[in-house]
């Protein structure tokens, strides 16, 4: 594995304890920091996320940290709420995101159980960061809201209505799925990123 | 996985396992065989040696790539916080709960839906299933459906059902009921008690409506192994990883 500095942001939102883990098994040690220095000379960096969007936004703007993501110029990789506050909008409390991926995050509807919680099928897989994985393998999800299928999906899921399992444009990544927890699949996926 | 003092107890005999009581150890066994989460259960009676717990979570979170939930004489705020920040995905809370429903409202606002885990205790006596506490020996008086549907508004994210009348008997989950639970709430509902055979698993995702199944023994004791399962619930078209 390429040894490299890669920093996750720590914006206090949720458990970034298993994303640093996750590296940590594949021989890397991440940086976890707010400090916009330091994330601005990493060489990669991860946007984690859980929690409410629009409580988690409030936290970026708090550490100042909304105007230096959209700008960062190494791979970033957006994980569950990460990705979605990567997004134009979201109807999580109505919130403005940092508008990276043209697409506004919606609410599933409540024909099935609501978040959508466990493991679910990844397919139309466009390389890349998925590379390696086979289409209908598995992985790991936990979210109420979702982002529709876009240009700059490279992955797809369905549940309620196919949505966005993942997103790429230019040297931003983002996946809805948790990487971290998603057994050999997200080894996968973390591999991918640190290869990029 | 029933743990005290940081290590796993109740009848778990690998010979393949260097240390069978090694949490870690047979956490990173089940994931490798296909396990999709893990519940620990922690069943230390002492307060000042819950510390164990949490060391224990963090070496299990270094190991894991796979979800898992910790529950066990959770009743505050506080305490579901040092245990998210080990690395512990969910947490379940029962006993403080049904004291302090409150409580689910304030994890959820503070921690998020996703981590809450409701474990209920039920026993069904002349046909009315009421919330028991301490595995089954407190009464509560409180009915289990209007219980449930309370927590679901309270905010809790999953139900974990447990039927005392099923625990131990390995003749198959509460499918009725679970049924008419998963039906009623639009959360994932978690079917446990009762497992003996892989039969029981396929009906209890078909007749019971569960979301997902929980298991403990008939596994420790490799009565059924969990890929030989998986395969049995994907020839049933039950949607599954394997």
């Amino acid at each position: 594995m390429k040894k490299q500095n890669i920093v996750i942001i720590d914006y206090d939102a949720g458990n970034i304890q298993s994303v640093k883990y996750a590296f940590e098994r594949l021989g890397i040690t991440p940086i976890v920091s707010k400090d916009k220095a330091v994330i601005r000379n990493a060489d990669k960096v991860i946007f984690p996320g859980v929690g409410e969007a629009s409580w988690a936004m409030n936290s970026l703007k708090e550490n100042d940290l909304i105007d230096l993501i959209p700008e960062l110029k190494q791979p970033v990789l957006g994980i569950c709420l990460g990705m979605q506050l990567m997004c134009e909008s979201t109807e999580e409390g109505n919130t403005k995101a940092l508008g990276i991926f043209p697409v506004s995050v919606k609410r599933f509807t409540n024909e099935q159980k609501v978040p959508h919680m466990g493991w679910n099928q990844l397919d139309d897989l466009k390389g890349g960061l998925l590379n390696g994985i086979k289409p209908s393998e598995f992985s790991y999800f936990v979210h109420s809201y979702y982002v529709p299928l876009i240009e700059e999906t490279i992955a797809s899921c369905d549940y309620i209505v196919p949505f966005s399992a993942a997103l790429q444009k230019d040297n931003f990544y983002a996946c809805q799925f948790h990487p971290e927890k998603s057994g050999d699949v997200g080894v996968k996926v973390l591999k991918n990123f640190i290869n990029l | 996985m029933d743990v005290k003092d940081g290590r796993t107890v109740k009848g778990v005999n690998f010979v393949d396992l260097r240390d069978a009581g090694d949490a870690v150890e047979l956490a990173a066994y089940y994931a490798e065989q296909g396990a999709d989460e893990l519940v620990f259960l922690d069943i230390t009676a002492t307060h000042e040696k819950r510390k164990t717990l949490v060391e224990l979570v963090q070496k299990v979170a270094k190991e894991l790539n796979i979800p898992f939930t910790v529950g066990g004489g959770i009743s505050t705020p506080e305490d579901v916080g040092v245990l998210l920040n080990a690395g512990a995905d969910k947490v379940s809370i029962n006993s403080a709960a049904v004291r302090n429903p409150q409580l689910i409202s304030d994890l959820a606002k503070r921690f998020g839906s996703q981590c809450v885990v409701l474990a209920v205790d039920a026993k069904c006596i002349d046909g009315n299933w009421e919330v028991y506490l301490n595995g089954g020996r407190l009464p509560t008086g409180i009915d289990l459906f209007e219980w449930i549907v309370k927590a679901e508004q309270l905010g809790a994210g999953e139900i974990l059902i447990t039927s005392m009348n099923h625990d131990g008997t390995k003749n198959g989950f509460a499918n009725e009921t679970l049924a008419e639970i998963s039906e009623m709430v639009n959360i994932p509902v978690i079917a446990s008690g009762g497992a003996g055979n892989m039969e029981h698993f396929a009906d209890t995702f078909i007749e019971g409506k569960a979301d997902a199944a929980l298991a403990a023994s008939v596994f420790h004791f490799k009565e059924i192994e969990i890929p030989e399962l998986k395969k049995y619930l994907k020839a049933k078209n039950i949607p599954v990883r394997i």
